[in-house]
């Protein structure tokens, strides 16, 4: 591929991930060989349809694949120069990875409040640092504040997602994986929380890998992307050159300059894309 | 009048035994969301193992300490051998696993121990207290009167550790989401140790009790059963509805036994609290206390 120039242009390689091959209960094969790299206080967004190998890639990199019976046969994850890919997602978070999972995955029965809280575990601090944390938090999610104390189960969808992202913030990570933040949300409330993200990139430096869907808004929001198709990267360049590709822009934004398509085309074509890949 | 507060005190006060057991279950179902069947086996196995020491001579404290720390391993082992490989499988899987556990540990026990009948000595003698026996005319056991206490003491400091400590929380986070929980970084190993060495302490409290009480025999195995009905009342997630459950079914055994009883010929309070437990599942199935299933909709 030609536009792997680019790493180079944004920046020291921070997160990398080379060549992994995940197979799932032994047989199913979702990675066929991924590589892609986060640069330091970058947002990167890995976009393809359902099934496309996304969340696979997130999970691997979290290590969150083994407890799906998940099992990564190939291929390495390197952060900050040192190989992650054998260590438990404990570890991972004191190193400063953390996922915030498909779905938000709050935890119902906890408030808003003790949510963000359980967030700090692996943190030892002190009762005043963990105050500052919090604040910090609700800073950048006022939202919370207000509902602190309600059962995280009670809330709607956009604060349970604050929620899942705030958590995360607890931890002090310094690579967020987030996987698929729009899901089931208001378009409004999408834009409120990519904004957020984007804060929290700039002014916290923190580096995000993001799986999205809705390729329209992640790639407003991103530095870099990727196109995963089948479980391999089918394209990669800087967001707004991504943006502005006819290919993309006709196969996952909808916008194409010849009008409408028959389906039959676009079917052959992306055939003939996964073969050449 | 007298009768009556007499019959009901002793019900609450052996009500108090019911919770014990109950307790346990509800540490375990709270933070890892199974179902211990094997608590009973546990009870057993604690008060076994402190009377097994204390016969070879071990002085009280260092007995109590040693059945302590065999619970503690057992939980451990627990972990790592049946739940570890276990995880992400569905709540029914890890319940019979728990059954599994049961035979395992009754067996365990017994094979080194023995199977005799023993009693056990606390120090409490089980009589009435005088002074209230002179006042009010009320006979309530001294030993019923001290385990309540106990019962207090312990509920109270695991309602403090769930709800403000570090590690109570995260307790509580992994019994809503293991996966949120892993993401974040909460290892759930480490987590779900604590909770069985917990549950084991809770089980060696209740074995002593019982133990003093009615002596130390298989048939602690089915105080377990006892604690069903307590946990439905209650709720399974619930450390008061535990509590409270268990005073609920002591007093109410007691008293339709006393009362209703004469009228379909006695023997009732083993079966009542089951219809009471069976009548509620209609009413309220998540319990007293115990947490609604919050879904959305």
């Amino acid at each position: 591929m030609t536009t792997t120039v680019h790493h180079a242009a944004s920046g020291e390689p921070y997160l990398s991930v080379n060549n992994i091959e995940v197979i799932y209960d032994h047989v199913i094969l979702v990675l066929k060989g991924v590589s892609l790299e986060v640069p330091k206080g970058r947002i990167v967004a890995l976009l393809g349809a359902n099934g496309a190998g996304k969340s696979t890639t997130l999970k691997t990199i979290s290590n969150l694949l083994h407890a799906e019976r998940g099992d990564v046969t190939k291929g390495s994850v390197d952060f900050k120069g040192v190989r992650v890919d054998q260590m438990t997602p404990n570890e991972l978070v004191k190193r400063g990875v953390i996922q915030v999972m498909e779905g938000r995955h709050c935890f119902a029965h906890l408030s808003l409040e003790e949510n963000l809280l359980t967030g700090a575990y692996t943190r030892s601090i002190s009762r005043a640092e963990l105050r500052e944390s919090l604040e910090k938090v609700y800073h950048y999610f006022p939202r919370l504040k207000d509902r602190r104390m309600t059962q995280a189960g009670y809330t709607s969808g956009g604060e349970q997602q604050m929620c899942a992202i705030g958590r995360a913030l607890m931890a002090k990570p310094e690579m967020i994986l987030l996987d698929e933040p729009s899901m089931g949300l208001a378009p409004q409330i999408v834009e409120e929380i990519f904004e957020i993200v984007k804060d929290l990139n700039q002014r916290e430096n923190v580096s995000i890998l993001l799986a999205e869907q809705n390729t329209t808004v992640a790639l407003r929001y991103s530095d870099f992307g990727y196109i995963l198709e089948n479980g391999r990267v089918v394209m990669e360049g800087d967001a707004k050159e991504l943006a502005c590709n006819e290919d993309v822009k006709e196969f996952y934004l909808g916008l194409s300059s010849a009008g409408r398509k028959s389906f039959r085309d676009v079917k052959h074509y992306r055939r003939r894309k996964r073969w050449l890949s | 009048m007298q009768f009556f507060f007499e019959v009901l005190i002793g019900g609450l006060l052996s009500g108090v035994m019911y919770s014990f057991v109950a307790l346990g279950f509800v540490l375990i179902y709270k933070a890892s969301g199974v179902f211990n069947f094997a608590q009973g086996a546990m009870v057993f196995a604690a008060a076994l193992t402190f009377v097994g020491f204390q016969e070879l001579g071990v002085p009280f404290w260092l007995a109590l300490l040693i059945a302590f720390g065999v619970m503690v391993v057992l939980g451990i082992l627990t972990e790592r051998i049946v739940l570890r490989p276990l995880v992400n499988q569905p709540p029914i899987t890890l319940f019979m696993a728990t059954i599994g556990l049961t035979y395992v540990i009754e067996g365990l026990a017994q094979g080194a121990w023995g199977a005799n009948v023993r009693g056990l000595e606390l120090g409490i003698q089980d009589e009435p207290i005088e002074w209230l026996m002179e006042t009010a005319n009320i006979s309530v056991s001294k030993f019923d009167l001290f385990g309540a206490g106990v019962a207090a003491l312990l509920v109270t400091l695991l309602a403090l550790f769930f709800q403000y400590t570090r590690i109570g929380r995260a307790l509580r986070a992994v019994a809503d989401d293991h996966q949120a929980a892993l993401s974040i970084g909460i290892p759930l190993q480490q987590i779900w140790r604590i909770v069985w060495a917990v549950a084991g302490f809770v089980a060696l409290v209740a074995g002593l009790i019982w133990g003093a009480r009615n002596g130390v025999s298989f048939s602690l195995t089915f105080t377990a059963l006892k604690a069903l009905p307590v946990l439905i009342l209650g709720g399974f997630t619930s450390i008061p509805g535990a509590i409270v459950g268990g005073l609920i079914i002591g007093s109410t055994e007691k008293l339709a036994e006393v009362y209703l009883g004469e009228y379909v010929g006695g023997g009732i309070d083993s079966w009542f609290p089951y219809v009471m437990a069976l009548a509620f599942l209609l009413v309220r199935p998540e319990g007293l206390f115990g947490e609604k299933h919050i879904d959305r909709v």
